[in-house]
């Protein structure tokens, strides 16, 4: 029953693009709750108190935080239609290393990208390059990132390409000149219903930033 | 076929928490290995061409597989060798040790410790934002021996290789009584518990050194 599945989400958030992206891949359905981070809702703080942030998959009435524990989680309990993590430990190994490689590396400079300038923007753009280049080194000729299938590494990361646009725009950066493999591989994902309906229009993700930059930080 | 020690080696380094944790995991399941202890100042080739991303400890290699990062490492090596399971069965579980391992490394850590360490707000709130942090953890493993349950899991070992034989060293070394026990009875039963485990004692790092380490760490956090 879709009332089983409540999805506290936000639209842009390349964090809950994953959990749809799974939840669509399995075929589940699901009840979507826009949130308005400026104004967060009771039953967001109080299914998690922790962070207190989005993504969060309230299942049966109990909360699950992170958005690739939460893909883990779907991946677990559909686990016969088209399945998101591999079987064999060392490649699921591989998958979770890179899901979780990317969790580290962009969270922080991706955020800089459009919230901040001069310098601390500088810094941002070499990090999230030097993140570009490793993981389309990691892609190399492969169709997808963990081989043939669709998988935990493509979810993880696809959400980002919705923001390429804003980050070319807002922070001056080079990215689908530079990266030819990995604009590919985005164009591969998207011809998936799921990642097509999850991910936003880039233009849209563009103009939400530039407002917020103008109205609520000041930046011109 | 019997395993035979080459099968396994692990690259670490005496005082991490993250190589702690993955011996007491071998350990659990019986499996033979090599311990490579590294340099992590003057780091090896071995290491930088087997951890080209992270250049870091814990390195495990299995029969050619290599892998990095402690709680990867943790879920192969579980699903490697099934006796004496460290993540649980049910998916909504494992779901809950996973969210709360990640909670102990990249929350509690930094902020219990070095946020601590640096004081930028001074000492007395940093000890408080940190304390609020711990109060999670004390609800979590009420009444139970271990967050695992009757035996240690999967957050015992993350959360036991960090708190009590790495921060606490450092807190000693600060003067600082973190998680007293009055405030937090729950979680020091829980480390009353871990020490009371064989496998635990032999694979924390020895006492004196350990503080004299993370005093050092302090040190450099503070000049950072």
């Amino acid at each position: 029953m879709a009332e089983e599945i409540i999805l506290l989400d936000y639209w842009a958030s390349m964090f809950g693009m994953r959990t749809r992206i799974a939840l669509e891949e399995k075929g589940v359905k699901y009840e979507y709750r826009e949130e308005d981070l400026s104004n967060k809702s009771p039953l967001l703080l109080e299914m998690n108190p922790i962070h207190k942030k989005i993504p969060v998959l309230i299942h049966k009435g109990k909360p699950i935080c992170e958005s690739i524990i939460q893909v883990q989680y779907i991946d677990e309990l559909w686990p016969d239609t088209n399945p998101i993590l591999p079987s064999d430990p060392y490649q699921r190994a591989q998958a979770r290393f890179w899901a979780d490689y990317i969790d580290k590396k962009t969270y922080v400079p991706c955020k800089a990208l459009w919230s901040e300038t001069g310098e601390k923007q500088e810094a941002a753009k070499m990090e999230f390059t030097e993140v570009l280049k490793t993981l389309e080194s990691e892609l190399g000729d492969k169709k997808f990132f963990g081989g043939n299938e669709f998988g935990l590494v493509d979810i993880a990361f696809i959400g980002f390409y919705s923001w390429f646009r804003t980050y070319e725009e807002v922070a001056n950066l080079t990215i689908v000149a530079k990266f030819p493999k990995l604009i590919s591989w985005a164009q591969r994902c998207l011809k998936r219903e799921s990642v097509a309906k999850a991910l936003p229009d880039s233009d849209k993700v563009l103009k939400s930033v530039s407002d917020h930059r103008k109205i609520v930080l000041g930046i011109d | 076929m019997a395993e035979k020690e080459e099968d396994v080696k692990l690259l670490g380094f005496w005082a991490s928490p993250f190589t702690r944790r993955v011996e007491m995991a071998l350990k659990l399941k019986g499996v033979p290995y090599e311990y490579l202890e590294q340099d992590i100042v003057n780091k090896s080739p071995l290491l930088l061409q087997i951890n080209p991303v992270y250049k870091k400890v814990p390195v495990l290699v299995h029969k050619g597989n290599i892998l990095s990062e402690s709680h990867v490492i943790l879920e192969y090596i579980d699903q490697i060798w099934k006796n004496n399971p460290i993540l649980p069965q049910d998916p909504y579980e494992k779901a809950m040790a996973l969210f709360w391992a990640k909670f102990v490394d990249e929350q509690v850590g930094p902020v219990a410790f070095m946020s601590v360490a640096k004081a930028e707000k001074g000492v007395e709130v940093a000890i408080k934002e940190a304390q609020e942090l711990f109060m999670f953890l004390e609800k979590e493993v009420t009444g139970k021996d271990f967050f695992g349950g009757k035996t240690i899991g999967f957050l015992d070992l993350v959360a036991g290789s960090m708190i009590p034989f790495c921060l606490a060293r450092g807190w000693e070394g600060m003067g600082i009584d973190m998680i007293p026990e009055e405030k937090f009875p729950e979680l020091n039963r829980w480390i009353k518990n871990l020490k009371e485990i064989e496998i635990v004692r032999e694979c924390i790092p020895p006492r004196e050194e350990q503080i004299e380490h993370m005093k050092k760490v302090v040190e450099r956090i503070k000049s950072a």
